[in-house]
This record gives C-alpha cells, sequence and structure tokens, in this order.
C-alpha cells in the first residue's frame, strides 16, 4: 500500500476533523440546524469510510458509533443534548490521538477506547426501540478490514451502511492480482474513494433536509485538498501573478540589455543575480499551476465500473503515470475528451466476456491508461484490449455518408482507415447507444485536442485492441514561437505547428515558386507545397511581391491539420518563449489570430493561429474531409505518379533516370582507383567494397562489347569515372554513368513501352525521351553475369 | 432627485466629451501601438499596459469625426469592462468635472450616425455641450461597428 494513500488520508482527516470541532460547536448552539448535523454526518462518515479501506480498525469502530449516533440526530430520532456533544466531541479527540499515531508510528497505537464506544452506545440506544435491525457490517466492509466486534455488535442504521455498500462492488471488482497482502487492491481502489462524497451527499439529499448543493461540493473540494502544508489559492490570482512575472521578465530583459551596453561592473551582478531569482520566480509561478492528470483521472474507475455494468462487460482499468503534470488550463480542457474516449473504449472497444472467452482472451478486459513526458510534451495514451476497429467497415461507413471517395477509401491503408473516425459526421453510431454516439463524436474530441495545440490519433490492430494516442502541449500560458515580420511588424507562430524554414536566394527566388493557375506553389522534396503569402492573408498587401525584385524568400513550412502548407513572410526573426494572452472580445472573431504576446520590447505581437490561416487561405477547408486530401496525395505519390528523379547521360548519351530516393550518394572514382576482385571491377568505398555496374555492359545492346567499353575508353582524357551509389535489395552498388544531368520532380504523363531489356518504361522529360531504368532487374542481372562469369572462369582454370 | 455626478472628460475633433470615472481605470500618456490586420477598422491596435494588453478603440473614428490620423500623440483612456479594460484613444485629456443633474438633456434626435448610438446624453455646460458617452456601446462593435467596417 502506497503511504501516498496514507499521507493523503492523514491530511485530508485532519482538515475534515478541524471542521467537525466547528460544526459541532455551532451545532451545539443550534440544535436544529440540520444542515450543519448532515454535514457532520457525512464528514464522520468519510472518515469512517476511509479507516475501513486503510485497515484501520479502531479507528473505525469510534467513527462508527459516533455515526450511528450522528445518523439518528439526522433523522430527528435523538435531540441533541450536551451530553452528546461532550461525547461527540471525545470521539473527534480519540480520532484525532489516533491519526497522530498513525502519522508517527503508522498504527493506532495502544489504546483502549470502550468507554467512549460504550459512551456513544449507550446514548444511542436512548432510542434503541427505534432502530432497526441491520444487516452485518461485514457484508459492506472490505475483506480487509473485518470489523471489531464492537462494530458489529452496534445496531447499525441500513441508512448508515447503504453508501458503503454501494462502494464495495466497484472494490471487489479491481483486484490487480490475487493479492497475498490484504491491502494491495487498496492502490487500485483509492480512487474509488472519491465517489464517496457524492454518494454521502446523494443520501444527505435523500432523506430529510437536504445539504445545499454547494457546500457538498465545497466539502469534496475540502477533500481533494493536497497536503497539511497545502493552502488553496485562486486561480485569478495565480494568472495575476503570472502575469506579473511575465513583466518583470520585461523589465529584466531591458537591464540585462542596458547593464550589457554600460559594462559597469556595480550594476552588471546585481543584474546576473535579478536575472537568476526571475527565471526561477517564472518557474515557480508556473509550477502553482501544474496539476497532476491523476486529478481528472481518479474519475475514470467510476465512469469504467458504471459504463461496463451498462453493457455487462468487466472491465479493469489501469494506470501509469497518473502523477504527470499539465497546467491547469490544460487538464480541464482535455478532461471532456478523455472521458469521452474511456467512455467509448469500454462501450466498443472492449467486448463482452461471452466473446472474450470465445477468442481466447481473459473474461476481464483491460483498459490501460498511460502518461508520460516526451520531448517537451505529454503523451496520454488509452489502449484496450479489445476487438478492435475494423478498417473496411470503417471505409465503408466513410464512403456511405459520402465523406470520402470510393476511390480515395481503396487507396487507403489500414492506418489511415482507422483515423477516418477523426472525420466531421463519421461518429453518428451506426448502434445509439446509452453510452456513447450522444452527439458528441470522435471529431469533437479531436477538435478540442487540436484547440489547445495538441493531436491525437488511433491506432488499431483487429481483434487485439486499439490505443488512442494524444499529443498535449504542458502548457498554454508560455510557449515556444517562431518570430516572423511581414508588412513591418512582427508575429509569432506556435513552434508546434512549425516543420522547417526554406530560403530561397537570389535566383531560386524566382525559380523556386510556381504558379498553378495564379496559385503558387514551391517544391519542397519532390512534393508541391501551397504557399501563402502572409502580407495578402493579412491584407497590409494587395498584391503578391514582385518576386524578380525580392532578394530572398522566406518560406516557415507549417503544418495544420495534417496539410503542409508554405508561409512566406518578409522576415524571420527568432525563436522565443512567449506568454500567450487572449485577445479582447473585440476581436476574438479574428481566426487568423490565437491571441497576443509582449515581446522583449515591451511592445504587442500578435500570435498567428495557423490553423485559422490554413483556413482562411483555403489552405484546408473549414469542415469537410480535411484529412482526405492530403491522404489523396500521399497515395498519389505511392502510385507513382509523381517521383523525384536523378537525371543522367548513360552510355552514347541517352537520357536515363533513377528514383532519388535509392541514391545514397553521387561520387567519383578516380579511374586509378578501381580494383579488380576476382572478375569484378570494385572501389573502396567508405570502408567497402562496392561493386561497380557498368550501364554498358549489362544493357542489352551493349552486351556484346568488351567490358571495358565505358567511357574512358571513349574520352581517354577523362580520369575519372560518374558514379552513383545506388541501393536496392539491401546491396549497394556503383552505378557508372557519363554525366549528372539534373534531379527533377516529374509527374510521369507519357509513358511509352520500355526501350529495351532493363528499362521500366520511357519518358519525356524536359523535352528528351528518357529511359526509366528497371533497377532491380539490372541488378539481378548484374549478379547473375557475376555468378555466371566466375562459374566460366573456373571452368576455363 | 438632484444630486451630481463626476465625468472624466476629453476632447475628440471639435467634439467634448465625458464619462463617467468610476467607468475609467486611468489615463495614459501615448503608447506604441500594435496594428491588428483584419480587425474593425475602429480597433487601432493593441497596447502594452504594464503587462496587460489592451484593444485600443479610435474614438475619432467610432464617433464619425473623420479619418484616423496618427497614433502617436492620442491619449489613451483606460476604461473597465466586463472584459479586459479597453483603450479609448482621444485627442486630449480635459479635467475631471462634476456635472450638476438638471443640466442633463438627451441627445436632440436630428444627433444621426454612430453619434447618435453612443450618446447617452447632453450636459449643458457655461459655453459648451458636454456629450455623455456609453461605455459599453462604443465598446461593443459587433452591432453597431458593421456599418463602420469595410465602407474602404
Amino acid at each position: 500500500m502506497s503511504d501516498d494513500i496514507v499521507r493523503e488520508f492523514l491530511v485530508e482527516s485532519s482538515e475534515n476533523l478541524d471542521l467537525l470541532d466547528r460544526e459541532l460547536i455551532n451545532l451545539e448552539k443550534d440544535p436544529g440546524n440540520r444542515g450543519t448535523l448532515a454535514s457532520i454526518f457525512r464528514t464522520i462518515h468519510t472518515i469512517k469510510g476511509t479507516c475501513g479501506f486503510l485497515g484501520f480498525t479502531k479507528l473505525e469502530s469510534v467513527a462508527h458509533v459516533g455515526e450511528n449516533l450522528l445518523s439518528k440526530l439526522r433523522d430527528g430520532e435523538l435531540a441533541l443534548n450536551p451530553e452528546m456533544t461532550t461525547a461527540l466531541l471525545a470521539m473527534v479527540d480519540a480520532i484525532r490521538q489516533m491519526l497522530a499515531s498513525v502519522e508517527a508510528v503508522g498504527n493506532e497505537g495502544e489504546r483502549n477506547d470502550q468507554e467512549l464506544i460504550q459512551t456513544l452506545t449507550r446514548l444511542l440506544q436512548g432510542s434503541a426501540a427505534l432502530a432497526a435491525p441491520a444487516p452485518k457490517s461485514e457484508a459492506a466492509a472490505p475483506a480487509a478490514a473485518s470489523p471489531v466486534a464492537p462494530a458489529a455488535a452496534a445496531p447499525l442504521e441500513p441508512i448508515a451502511v447503504s453508501p458503503a455498500v454501494s462502494i464495495a462492488p466497484p472494490l471487489a471488482e479491481l483486484p490487480v492480482t490475487p493479492a497475498p497482502v490484504a491491502p494491495a487492491p487498496l492502490a487500485d481502489a483509492a480512487p474509488k474513494s472519491e465517489p464517496k462524497p457524492d454518494h454521502a451527499a446523494e443520501h444527505a439529499a435523500g432523506h430529510g433536509p437536504a445539504a445545499p448543493a454547494s457546500e457538498s461540493a465545497a466539502q469534496s473540494q475540502a477533500r481533494t485538498a493536497a497536503s497539511e502544508s497545502s493552502i488553496r489559492v485562486d486561480v485569478t490570482l495565480l494568472d495575476k501573478l503570472m502575469n506579473l512575472v511575465g513583466e518583470l521578465v520585461l523589465a529584466r530583459n531591458q537591464i540585462l540589455q542596458f547593464s550589457n551596453a554600460t559594462e559597469d561592473a556595480g550594476l552588471l551582478a546585481p543584474s546576473q543575480r535579478l536575472n537568476l531569482i526571475t527565471t526561477e520566480l517564472q518557474e515557480g509561478v508556473m509550477k502553482t499551476r501544474m496539476q497532476p492528470i491523476g486529478n481528472i483521472w481518479s474519475k475514470f474507475p467510476r465512469t469504467v465500473r458504471d459504463v461496463a455494468t451498462m453493457c455487462g462487460k468487466q472491465v479493469r482499468i489501469e494506470m501509469e503515470g497518473k502523477e504527470t503534470e499539465l497546467d491547469k488550463t490544460i487538464v480541464e480542457a482535455i478532461k471532456d475528451p478523455l472521458t469521452h474516449i474511456v467512455r467509448n473504449s469500454v462501450d466498443h472497444g472492449i467486448e463482452k466476456p461471452e466473446r472474450r472467452v470465445a477468442v481466447g482472451k481473459p473474461a476481464e478486459g483491460r483498459l490501460l491508461l498511460r502518461a508520460y513526458h516526451e520531448g517537451g510534451q505529454v503523451i496520454i495514451e488509452i489502449s484496450d484490449d479489445g476487438g478492435g476497429l475494423d478498417a473496411d467497415k470503417i471505409r465503408r461507413k466513410a464512403v456511405e455518408k459520402g465523406l470520402i471517395t470510393p476511390e480515395q477509401a481503396a487507396r487507403m491503408g489500414e492506418r489511415e482507415g482507422v483515423n477516418l473516425i477523426f472525420l466531421p459526421g463519421f461518429s453518428t453510431a451506426e448502434k445509439v447507444t446509452n453510452v456513447s454516439g450522444r452527439g458528441v463524436g470522435m471529431d469533437v474530441v479531436k477538435t478540442n485536442i487540436e484547440k489547445i495545440g495538441g493531436t491525437v490519433d488511433v491506432q488499431s490492430k483487429a481483434g487485439t485492441g486499439t490505443t488512442v494516442r494524444m499529443k498535449i502541449p504542458l502548457t498554454l500560458a508560455i510557449i515556444p514561437a517562431l518570430i516572423v515580420t511581414s508588412g513591418g511588424e512582427r508575429y509569432a507562430i506556435p513552434q508546434i505547428s512549425l516543420l522547417e524554414l526554406v530560403r530561397l536566394d537570389g535566383e531560386d527566388a524566382q525559380k523556386g515558386i510556381e504558379l498553378i493557375q495564379g496559385v503558387p506553389v514551391h517544391r519542397l522534396r519532390g512534393r508541391l507545397l501551397p504557399l501563402v503569402y502572409l502580407n495578402r492573408e493579412l491584407k497590409v498587401e494587395d498584391e503578391a511581391p514582385d518576386l524578380s525584385k525580392l532578394p530572398a524568400v522566406n518560406i516557415v513550412v507549417l503544418q495544420a491539420d495534417e496539410r503542409q502548407f508554405g508561409l512566406v513572410v518578409d522576415e524571420i526573426n527568432d525563436t522565443e518563449e512567449i506568454v500567450v494572452k487572449p485577445l479582447g472580445k473585440q476581436l476574438k472573431g479574428i481566426k487568423t489570430f490565437a491571441g497576443s504576446t509582449i515581446m522583449g520590447d515591451g511592445r504587442v505581437a500578435l500570435i498567428l493561429d495557423v490553423l485559422g490561416v490554413a483556413q482562411t487561405s483555403n489552405v484546408i477547408s473549414e469542415n469537410r474531409a480535411r484529412a482526405v486530401v492530403e491522404k489523396d496525395a500521399e497515395s498519389a505519390a505511392l502510385h507513382g505518379e509523381r517521383q523525384t528523379l536523378l537525371l543522367f547521360a548513360g552510355p552514347d548519351d541517352a537520357h536515363m533516370a533513377v528514383p532519388l530516393d535509392r541514391v545514397g550518394r553521387l561520387e567519383e572514382f578516380p579511374i586509378a582507383s578501381v580494383e579488380r576482385a576476382g572478375n569484378q571491377e570494385v572501389v573502396q568505398y567508405r570502408g567497402e567494397i562496392l561493386p561497380l555496374l557498368f550501364l554498358s555492359e549489362v544493357m542489352e545492346e551493349r552486351r556484346n562489347r568488351t567490358r571495358h567499353a565505358p567511357s574512358p575508353a571513349k574520352s581517354p582524357t577523362i580520369d575519372r569515372l560518374q558514379g552513383i551509389v545506388y541501393s536496392g535489395d539491401g546491396k549497394r552498388v556503383g552505378l557508372v554513368i557519363d554525366r549528372i544531368l539534373d534531379i527533377v520532380d516529374e509527374t510521369i504523363q507519357v509513358k511509352a513501352p520500355p526501350s529495351r531489356f532493363g528499362v521500366l518504361y520511357t519518358t519525356v522529360i524536359d523535352g528528351r525521351v528518357t529511359e526509366l531504368l528497371d533497377m532491380p532487374t539490372l541488378l539481378r542481372v548484374f549478379e547473375q553475369n557475376r555468378a555466371s562469369k566466375s562459374q566460366r572462369e573456373r571452368v576455363e582454370v | 432627485m438632484t444630486g451630481t455626478r463626476q465625468l472624466c472628460t476629453f476632447h475628440v475633433v471639435d467634439g467634448y466629451f465625458g464619462i463617467p470615472v468610476e467607468q475609467v481605470q486611468e489615463v495614459v500618456r501615448p503608447q506604441p501601438i500594435t496594428p491588428v490586420p483584419l480587425a474593425p477598422r475602429v480597433v487601432r491596435g493593441l497596447i502594452n499596459l504594464r503587462g496587460q494588453i489592451l484593444t485600443a478603440i479610435d474614438l475619432r473614428f467610432r464617433l464619425g469625426l473623420g479619418e484616423p490620423r496618427d497614433t502617436a500623440n492620442l491619449m489613451n483612456v483606460v476604461v473597465r469592462t466586463d472584459d479586459s479594460p479597453v483603450s479609448f484613444l482621444v485627442d486630449e485629456i480635459g479635467e475631471v468635472l462634476n456635472v450638476d443633474d438638471t443640466t442633463f438633456e438627451l441627445p436632440p434626435e436630428t444627433l444621426q450616425g454612430s453619434m447618435r448610438e453612443l450618446i447617452d446624453c447632453a450636459y449643458k455646460l457655461e459655453g459648451r455641450l458636454l456629450l455623455g458617452l456609453s461605455t459599453q456601446r462604443t465598446i461593443n462593435l459587433t452591432e453597431t461597428a458593421s456599418q463602420n467596417q469595410d465602407q474602404h
């Protein structure tokens, strides 16, 4: 059992006891106040319940009789008299002493509370005739905490027991392993204790005068307080502190600049200290806003249990990385999406016990929540070991709903297929169940996660389960951003959307940007990147800049919603950590901006909303099938429609091409370095022996010529061989060619059948008929030739 | 039921305006303003007030008193709102005046345009009129600003 649980219990109980003291006193002054009575009852009930879970039986027995007495008082069967108040206060003291002992030595200590218990029992039995026979407390209490005699002997109110009963089943269902040590299941059960206040509150509401809802809310808040040494602080105060620290950082920067400029040693030392302190202060204030993700996870065991019970399933929930911390606003923002996914997993993911057993899985399903830090982000995974998603079915459904075309569906892989569930309009579930399919679809989950700068995707393997993976930024308050200039003003671009920076200088600036029907694009490693001119988007400049006049073009390659685009800006400045501030309501409607920030010089800069820019510039359409476009492009690439080719001149000046992605390097080999190994020309290349493939040798028409026919022979002035280091089938060869011509991105349109052996097809590139080499075949023939030659030679020998 | 109220006054072009002092957070000398592209034209931009970012509304344009001019000399009247504070850009700051409720009169029906919308009342001071501005309506751009926006 973790010490943390005990510590939390201690802290929470001591808070509760203080509250009890006050309330009992108040109650004595105003015995008729049922709200106070109900509150006292709940508090005692909570302490008792937790004692039971943690196995503090002496504590439990004392609290138990006290609770019974209080329940009578609350139900109006007894009237409070001073003797009772005294006894109850004595009980509070006894509990406090025992808790102190638990804190000091780990158990309740040797003590005899029989007298107190008897007093309380006697007071209780003042109305014994009214007490109904109660179920035995053993039925309610978890096995770990077998109640001691006095508790069992005391007549129990059914009322008092019922909440405990309703809590017990989840405990029973949550054994991690057959636990040899009784308290072991408690580690899992601990979050379970959370629903208790609710129970108590419901309970109180059901009987007699209800405590005001706000009061019970305040109560449960009191319970979640972190530790004895902690205080509760208003978040707005923290926000204010955050603001002030931001200001301090700016002032610090200015002072640092000044002190560096003046080189005054007297100023330098304190300003350095100011620097350190400010940084630490900033970190400290940031930390105050961090919360463990366990805070929201703690509700999930209950959620899972409810959903599972409703669907007739058995589900065990496991958590890893509960202590992973996130900014409070983010924790709030991911609560609903997470809950939705958890519900979905239980409802749709995990199969019914019969089915699980039939396919050879344990009847009990497993839901694993994991959270961990990775690269400045927090990764949250929700995995189930259920039936997995059926990519075919999802594709079919997406086609039915008109979200994608059948052609798109046909081209999609498994992974793309399952991620279709995030498309808007997809998840109006086939079978609307009570649990999920209530209109909050996975697209809402995706939108909400993306709103806070996160990403989400799903991986699934049919039959073995589904994992939903979210990447969440640590905080929204301070983010790394790229500062750019456009139209004379600075703008911040959140780094999370940033892929790379491209700068086209001089001639490249004119060549690198092409127009498709007036729409500018840039070829980035063989893919067309749509370009968006920030100046034009912001309407600070109407026309696209005259490229021929610009010395350089700066392209910020951004990712929005799985779509890439290039944002052309005037200048790229630097990256900075910026403090995000919201825009006033007069400006909320502008989609292009996500907020504002204050730069080092004290001036305000706007933060671009990359998704918003992409939408307003039509890089992505607002709603429908946003992911599909990209998928289209991808599958087109897969189908070899677009390729990046290395163009070269082969024997007899024939234009030839090979796919660039197979080319390791372009090399020049001095003729002198060519050696012979057996019957094979080789060169030493980066510590390995690279066989040389002379195209003239393997290609059909040249076969009959001499082996040493390549270029050097033809032009004896050349003392170097041009080579392409080509990798295929795990082997590398040096492809000897005449000369390198170009690297082109080509959408192959004209295709003609192969002109000769070793050619895949011929096409027209740059106005020349070009042969696309069938390298696998050539390599095979090359290998065979070697083998047969060596055989022949052996025979000859 | 006569009484007095305190108005913070300021000048915009040839107009003399006032808003209740309790709505004014402070008056600030001219600040560097970061323009917000795509924003309604009455929004001149954002200013940094001790770490708080405020939206600056050009009253000259908001009131339909002429084209906005260089912001370098405009004073900021920072007013409290339900949201974050907003700065009104004005030409010149006047004094804080105690005005008598008896001098109060509704603006004439003949007053037109955005002025009509934004002026609550006119105070008849000696020798001049002081127009009481509604901060609520002035900062609310969604309904009234549409006509000011996109004119050009």
